[in-house]
């Protein structure tokens, strides 16, 4: 049989789970990353981060929009996926999916950038004209009153809704790791670890994309990168990198040190069918190159140009890295045969529903949808608007 | 139509049956059966059979199985001085054709292991479903309903025996049903009557008068992947310890 070596269980021969299973714990990873960035700021008080405030939380939105496109898409039939609100399994883990996304969209997300925007969303609403005025009449919600004691109540809750965030962004990319780690038939996943170093790895690709996306919109405008914020972020990003790196480490030393039936097998699909993905893309020229380079931006004091183009690129590679970790989880997992003496080979598709070009599509979609809403909700200080109320 | 008394006394007792079932919201197909009655699992005689692959054409041509994939397949193992601790395995087209004819003089032990969903009492399948689609019955068969299955393949994942499917038209999950349509007729499945030899038996672990109960009182029977801890059902009789 084509693509696959030794001796694989007929029905294993064809891989279930494909690329958009891939984007989807990608995805949602970067959402509770950048959810995480934003309550450095509200809750931690790392006012270091604050340009980034904002515009983190709209990253983690866009790509919320997102997040369950690729397992609708995947599904056989995509159009019974509300079964999953109505009659959902109580024993099963996915089960859990429209709740978990629903609470974190709903209750968590748009929540909080509401309250964060209503004092700008009511005098948009006030000033502006035509189609956008009716826009922002909506977001409004009837609510006008936006004076000192109503801003406070805002910032009060706001804070609040942050607070039940952090557990919630655990929750929802922590709940995508047991989707794996909890499914014992499968040595490659069946882990506790799983969800603990997905949360991690989430967190430092949601820091990574907001800096990058930051550094890229600030120069689009023209505007001064802020350093310190920068600089902050890299920090953190770099420690939390280091937590994840170790989480890993971790996993793959027990796994070498037990070598229980499967080691084998995994030991040698890790050194074949997966050497470029794991050791070369996700270890190597995705972890341990970006780690280096932003612990000498903690030890050496480099001229503001170099901390850049350091930044930029480790971001880059942090982001490779992650997506990498992904598809060996999903797409490894799928490799090897559960009799453990053979394998089998993954053949993505190129224009079909599955295919490479969905996969692209869906990772280009949530940049505009950033986009959309960075012009209905733009993050950055609004002089005319700051104008109008100081007139007010 | 004139209905008497003796009439009468033959049809309350078959309404207040049917009206059970009017109740319960799902019409049974055979009125006799009872399912709180029967434990359904298969006895497999290892050293029965002989590879000639009618359990896996009986099977395909009873359920309808789409080609290449498979609710039940058989594995050649074969066990040399060269394949010593890992014996080599085999199963072209899942067995459905039989196999290549042992060449004279090529040592070693040749044994064939049928396969097929063990219907575990615990079974990861029905754990991981997230809508209840795939579910087990009261006497202890695993099911999938078509009609409301989502197609997202986590059961696939979770099955440790590799016996579940995405039905490549129907597009939902698919694999052995123990021929329940069959079985709660009173008939026993495509592929135990297709089996030549009767490596393969139904059997009824309620039913005291069921030969499984002899049998596995007085052979050494093992399950597949016992640390897997499902309940598997497929008791099998010579189970080399090399089989995944």
């Amino acid at each position: 049989m084509s693509g696959v070596e030794g001796y694989m269980y007929p029905n294993e021969v064809t891989l279930y789970w494909s690329v958009l299973i891939v984007l989807y714990p990608f995805i949602t990873g970067l959402v509770a990353g950048a959810f995480i960035l934003a309550s450095l700021e509200r809750v931690f008080r790392v006012e270091a981060v604050k340009p980034t405030y904002r515009l983190a939380l709209l990253t983690a939105l866009a790509f919320l929009l997102v997040a369950p496109l690729p397992l609708i898409l995947h599904l056989g039939h995509p159009f019974r996926s509300p079964e999953m609100y109505f009659t959902p399994h109580s024993t099963s883990a996915m089960a859990m999916f429209g709740y978990v996304y629903m609470w974190y969209l709903m209750a968590v997300l748009v929540f909080e950038i509401w309250l964060d925007y209503r004092r700008e969303i009511v005098l948009w609403s006030q000033q502006s004209k035509g189609l956008m005025r009716t826009i922002y009449k909506i977001m409004a919600l009837g609510s006008s009153n936006i004076g000192e004691r109503s801003l406070h109540i805002d910032d009060k809750v706001g804070w609040i809704v942050t607070l039940i965030g952090i557990p919630s962004a655990f929750l929802l990319h922590g709940y995508v790791g047991f989707i794996f780690g909890s499914l014992k038939a499968n040595p490659w996943w069946s882990s506790p670890l799983m969800p603990v170093v997905f949360i991690f790895s989430a967190m430092v690709s949601g820091i990574a994309a907001v800096m990058l996306l930051y550094m890229a919109v600030t120069k689009l405008r023209k505007q001064a990168i802020d350093m310190r914020c920068v600089d902050t972020i890299a920090m953190y990003m770099f420690y939390i990198f280091i937590i994840d790196f170790s989480l890993e480490m971790l996993d793959l030393v027990h796994r070498v040190y037990e070598a229980d039936e499967s080691f084998r097998t995994l030991n040698f699909m890790v050194h074949t069918k997966l050497y470029f993905s794991q050791i070369v893309l996700q270890i190597f020229v995705g972890t341990l190159v970006p780690l280096i380079l932003l612990f000498i931006t903690q030890m050496v004091k480099l001229p503001e140009i170099a901390r850049k183009r350091i930044y930029v690129l480790s971001g880059s590679l942090i982001l490779i890295s992650v997506f990498a970790m992904r598809w060996n989880v999903v797409i490894g997992g799928q490799l090897f045969s559960k009799s453990f003496i053979g394998y089998t080979t993954y053949k993505m598709a190129l224009v079909t529903r599955e295919g490479l070009l969905v996969a692209i599509g869906l990772t280009i979609l949530p940049l505009f949808f950033l986009w959309a809403l960075v012009k209905l909700l733009p993050p950055w200080p609004d002089k005319d608007l700051h104008e109008a109320a100081a007139g007010d | 139509m004139n209905i008497n008394r003796r009439h009468l006394m033959i049809l309350l007792p078959a309404a207040a049956v049917a009206w059970k079932h009017v109740l319960a919201g799902t019409p049974e197909d055979s009125p006799n059966y009872q399912m709180s009655e029967h434990w359904w699992g298969m006895l497999i005689d290892i050293p029965k059979c002989i590879g000639c692959g009618n359990c896996v054409r009986a099977c395909q041509t009873e359920n309808d199985v789409p080609d290449g994939f498979f609710r039940t397949w058989v594995e050649q193992y074969h066990r040399s001085d060269y394949h010593l601790e890992t014996p080599e395995v085999i199963s072209p087209d899942g067995g459905k054709e039989g196999f290549p004819v042992v060449k004279e003089g090529e040592e070693g032990k040749f044994f064939f292991v049928p396969k097929m969903c063990n219907h575990c009492t615990d079974s990861p399948c029905t754990q991981v479903c997230p809508v209840g689609a795939t579910f087990i019955t009261p006497d202890g068969v695993v099911l999938i309903d078509p009609k409301y299955c989502l197609g997202c393949g986590y059961c696939v994942q979770a099955c440790p025996y590799g016996c579940r499917y995405i039905h490549p038209e129907k597009k939902v999950a698919d694999k052995c049903t123990l021929c329940y349509h069959r079985i709660t007729k009173g008939l026993t499945t495509a592929c135990c009557e297709a089996c030549p030899t009767g490596a393969r038996q139904l059997a009824d672990l309620k039913n005291p008068n069921d030969p499984i109960h002899e049998f596995l009182k007085t052979h050494t029977v093992q399950v597949l992947k016992p640390q897997m801890a499902t309940g598997a059902k497929a008791f099998y009789n010579g189970l080399d310890g090399s089989v995944r």
